[in-house]
């Protein structure tokens, strides 16, 4: 830092040369590439809006149908969000902290649901589910359904949001120090005490910003959520899926507003993903 | 310190023993639950006629389309997304500049993009009441319902993947190297394939696999623009849900088992990444200052093999 201010003292108020080359290209090619997969194609979504009126866009985005699917679309993702921050929390923990046999493969396996395709994943979580499947055949005579409504659709985001939270507290965990646990147990802090107190501020924003991930990845989620959820308007019918029987009817109008309101809402999550991600570095001391 | 104080310390930055069993044993039942038996019903489902019926469903022409145009997807996107996902890193990580964070979350954005929307912004522009509709049609040439729209809509979906996996990297190594290469006089090109490269190897790897592994099993976005006709627009992850709707179940899983070999076959491949990189940067940090006198041998023979 000093010698850097030093040298670059005599040429007031210019920028330093860079010395790596490349900057220009690399900038201009990522632009380019950006506004054309990206940007250009989400304004014709924005543009497309613009020529509805105010009515037709209201109407097509408040109808019955389409605030249920809300409802059902930010509820469930809640639930499983909230479902993993608990289990994702205790995954981490136990991947960091403790040894036991066969945890390299654990670790690996926690990736699973970023890997595999979605639509894998929904016929499978149907297929044990249904009445007749491994696991639906003995919840069945305990009149616990968990297929083809809206617990299926939690069960599904629980499956795709959970690798977000392990992969966001095990790093920080991690790095967390040993010394500060050891200092508040020699000033007499309990074990509970100690992760209340000591472990657990420390990995909140990273929990919180896991949290904010798999709610996120939870509400556009589309290929896993549509087999087990039975799709039944007004009650298990999620919003892309609106967006889709819309695209199919022609009503390329109507698909175009609710598809606009998910956009909105996936930036305002990103947005809040990012200021949680900077809150954390910060959090952590390293630099911004 | 007294020992015993030492102990009590120790004692103090893990559990009892019978809470470490039990915290092991929840998280072992929550993961088994949620992750190896949906993993091992696609495999149960797809065996359960045998496996004559098993390679029966593969060897039909329909899902060998699916699969072909499946990999063709795949090889178009990920190196697409590969070189803007090196470019990306470069720029964002190697210097400072006006708007750097804007572009950095602009980067990440298909990732909260729903699949659908994405879709639907290419039925926008490209669609017969799109944008290009019109023109499209006038040149004769097909891109939603087709080939083209199917990996615009992966290279969207798949975009982020590369770049998110090299910024952090890059930016944690910061540039010492790359200026030193430049002042000894390599050019910008031979900076790159032999000081940053090497350095970025594992990360660079485990992002192509990610983004490889989301390409192929892109569900949602590549339904909205497929138009799901048999044997032409059907990739592997759209022909599984069309078997299942018709309920040929075993012919869906095996399809489907074969998108879970790949999911697999990621794992490991990201697994060993993983650790070859971790074992790396335990050897570079074994060269601390101290030890820095009796390195350089050991060097010599590392850039020799």
């Amino acid at each position: 830092m000093l010698s850097s201010s030093a040298a670059a003292a005599p040429a007031k108020r210019r920028a330093p040369a860079r010395v790596l080359p490349g900057f220009n290209i690399t900038l201009g090619y990522t632009l380019m590439y950006l506004s054309l997969i990206v940007l250009i194609p989400l304004s014709a979504l924005v543009f497309k809006t613009f020529t509805l009126t105010w009515d037709q866009f209201w109407t097509a985005v408040t109808g019955p149908r389409v605030m249920a699917s809300y409802r059902l679309t930010f509820g469930a993702s809640l639930i499983a969000a909230l479902v993993n921050v608990v289990f994702g929390l205790l995954v981490a923990w136990v991947l960091v902290r403790y040894q036991f046999f066969g945890k390299k493969v654990v670790d690996a396996l926690v990736d699973l649901p970023f890997a595999l395709p979605t639509a894998v994943a929904g016929i499978s979580l149907t297929a044990l589910l249904a009445g007749n499947g491994w696991v639906g055949q003995y919840l069945e005579p305990l009149g616990i359904q968990l297929a083809f409504n809206p617990n299926g659709v939690v069960i599904a985001l629980i499956f795709i949001g959970l690798p977000f939270v392990v992969r966001t507290v095990q790093p920080v965990l991690e790095d967390a120090e040993k010394e500060l646990e050891e200092a508040a147990t020699c000033l007499g802090a309990t074990r509970w005490q100690t992760f209340s107190k000591v472990i657990f501020p420390s990995i909140a924003p990273a929990l919180l910003t896991g949290f904010a991930m798999a709610f996120a990845r939870g509400v556009g989620e589309y290929g896993s959520v549509i087999f087990i959820a039975g799709n039944m308007p007004m009650i298990s019918e999620i919003t892309p899926l609106i967006i889709i029987g819309k695209l199919e009817q022609y009503d390329y109008a109507g698909a175009t507003a609710v598809a606009t309101v998910m956009l909105v809402a996936s930036f305002i999550l990103l947005l809040i993903i990012n200021g949680l991600q900077a809150w954390q570095r910060r959090h952590s001391g390293a630099p911004v | 310190m007294s020992s015993q104080m030492i102990r009590r310390a120790e004692a103090g930055t893990t559990e009892a023993a019978w809470v470490r069993y039990t915290l092991i044993g929840i998280t072992l039942i929550f993961l088994f639950l949620f992750l190896v038996l949906p993993l091992a019903a696609v495999f149960a489902e797809a065996l359960r006629k045998g496996f004559d019926a098993y390679w029966e469903a593969l060897k039909e022409p329909d899902a060998w389309s699916a699969i072909r145009l499946t990999f063709i997807t795949a090889l178009i996107a990920v190196p697409l997304n590969l070189v803007f996902g090196i470019a990306a890193a470069w720029c964002i990580a190697k210097y400072e500049f006006k708007g750097k964070s804007v572009l950095t979350t602009l980067v990440d954005l298909p990732f909260s993009v729903s699949p659908v929307v994405a879709g639907l912004v290419y039925v926008l522009m490209f669609g017969a009441q799109g944008w290009f509709g019109p023109w499209l049609q006038e040149h004769d040439i097909k891109i939603i319902f087709a080939v083209p729209g199917i990996v615009l809509a992966t290279v969207f979906v798949t975009f982020p993947f590369i770049a998110r996996e090299l910024i952090p990297l890059m930016q944690a190594q910061g540039n010492e190297e790359e200026q030193a290469a430049i002042v000894l006089g390599a050019t910008g090109w031979q900076t790159f394939w032999y000081v940053t490269l090497p350095n970025i190897k594992w990360g660079l790897i485990y992002g192509v696999i990610l983004c490889n592994a989301r390409a192929m099993g892109e569900f949602g976005a590549v339904s909205v623009v497929s138009g799901h006709i048999r044997g032409q627009t059907n990739t592997m992850p759209l022909h599984v849900e069309i078997l299942y709707n018709e309920y040929q179940s075993v012919a869906a899983f095996a399809v489907a088992s074969l998108l879970a070999l790949l999911a697999l076959v990621t794992l490991v491949i990201k697994s060993v990444a993983e650790w070859r990189h971790e074992r790396e940067m335990k050897a570079i940090g074994d060269l601390s200052p101290e030890n820095v006198k009796a390195a350089p041998l050991d060097l010599s023979l590392k850039a020799a093999s």
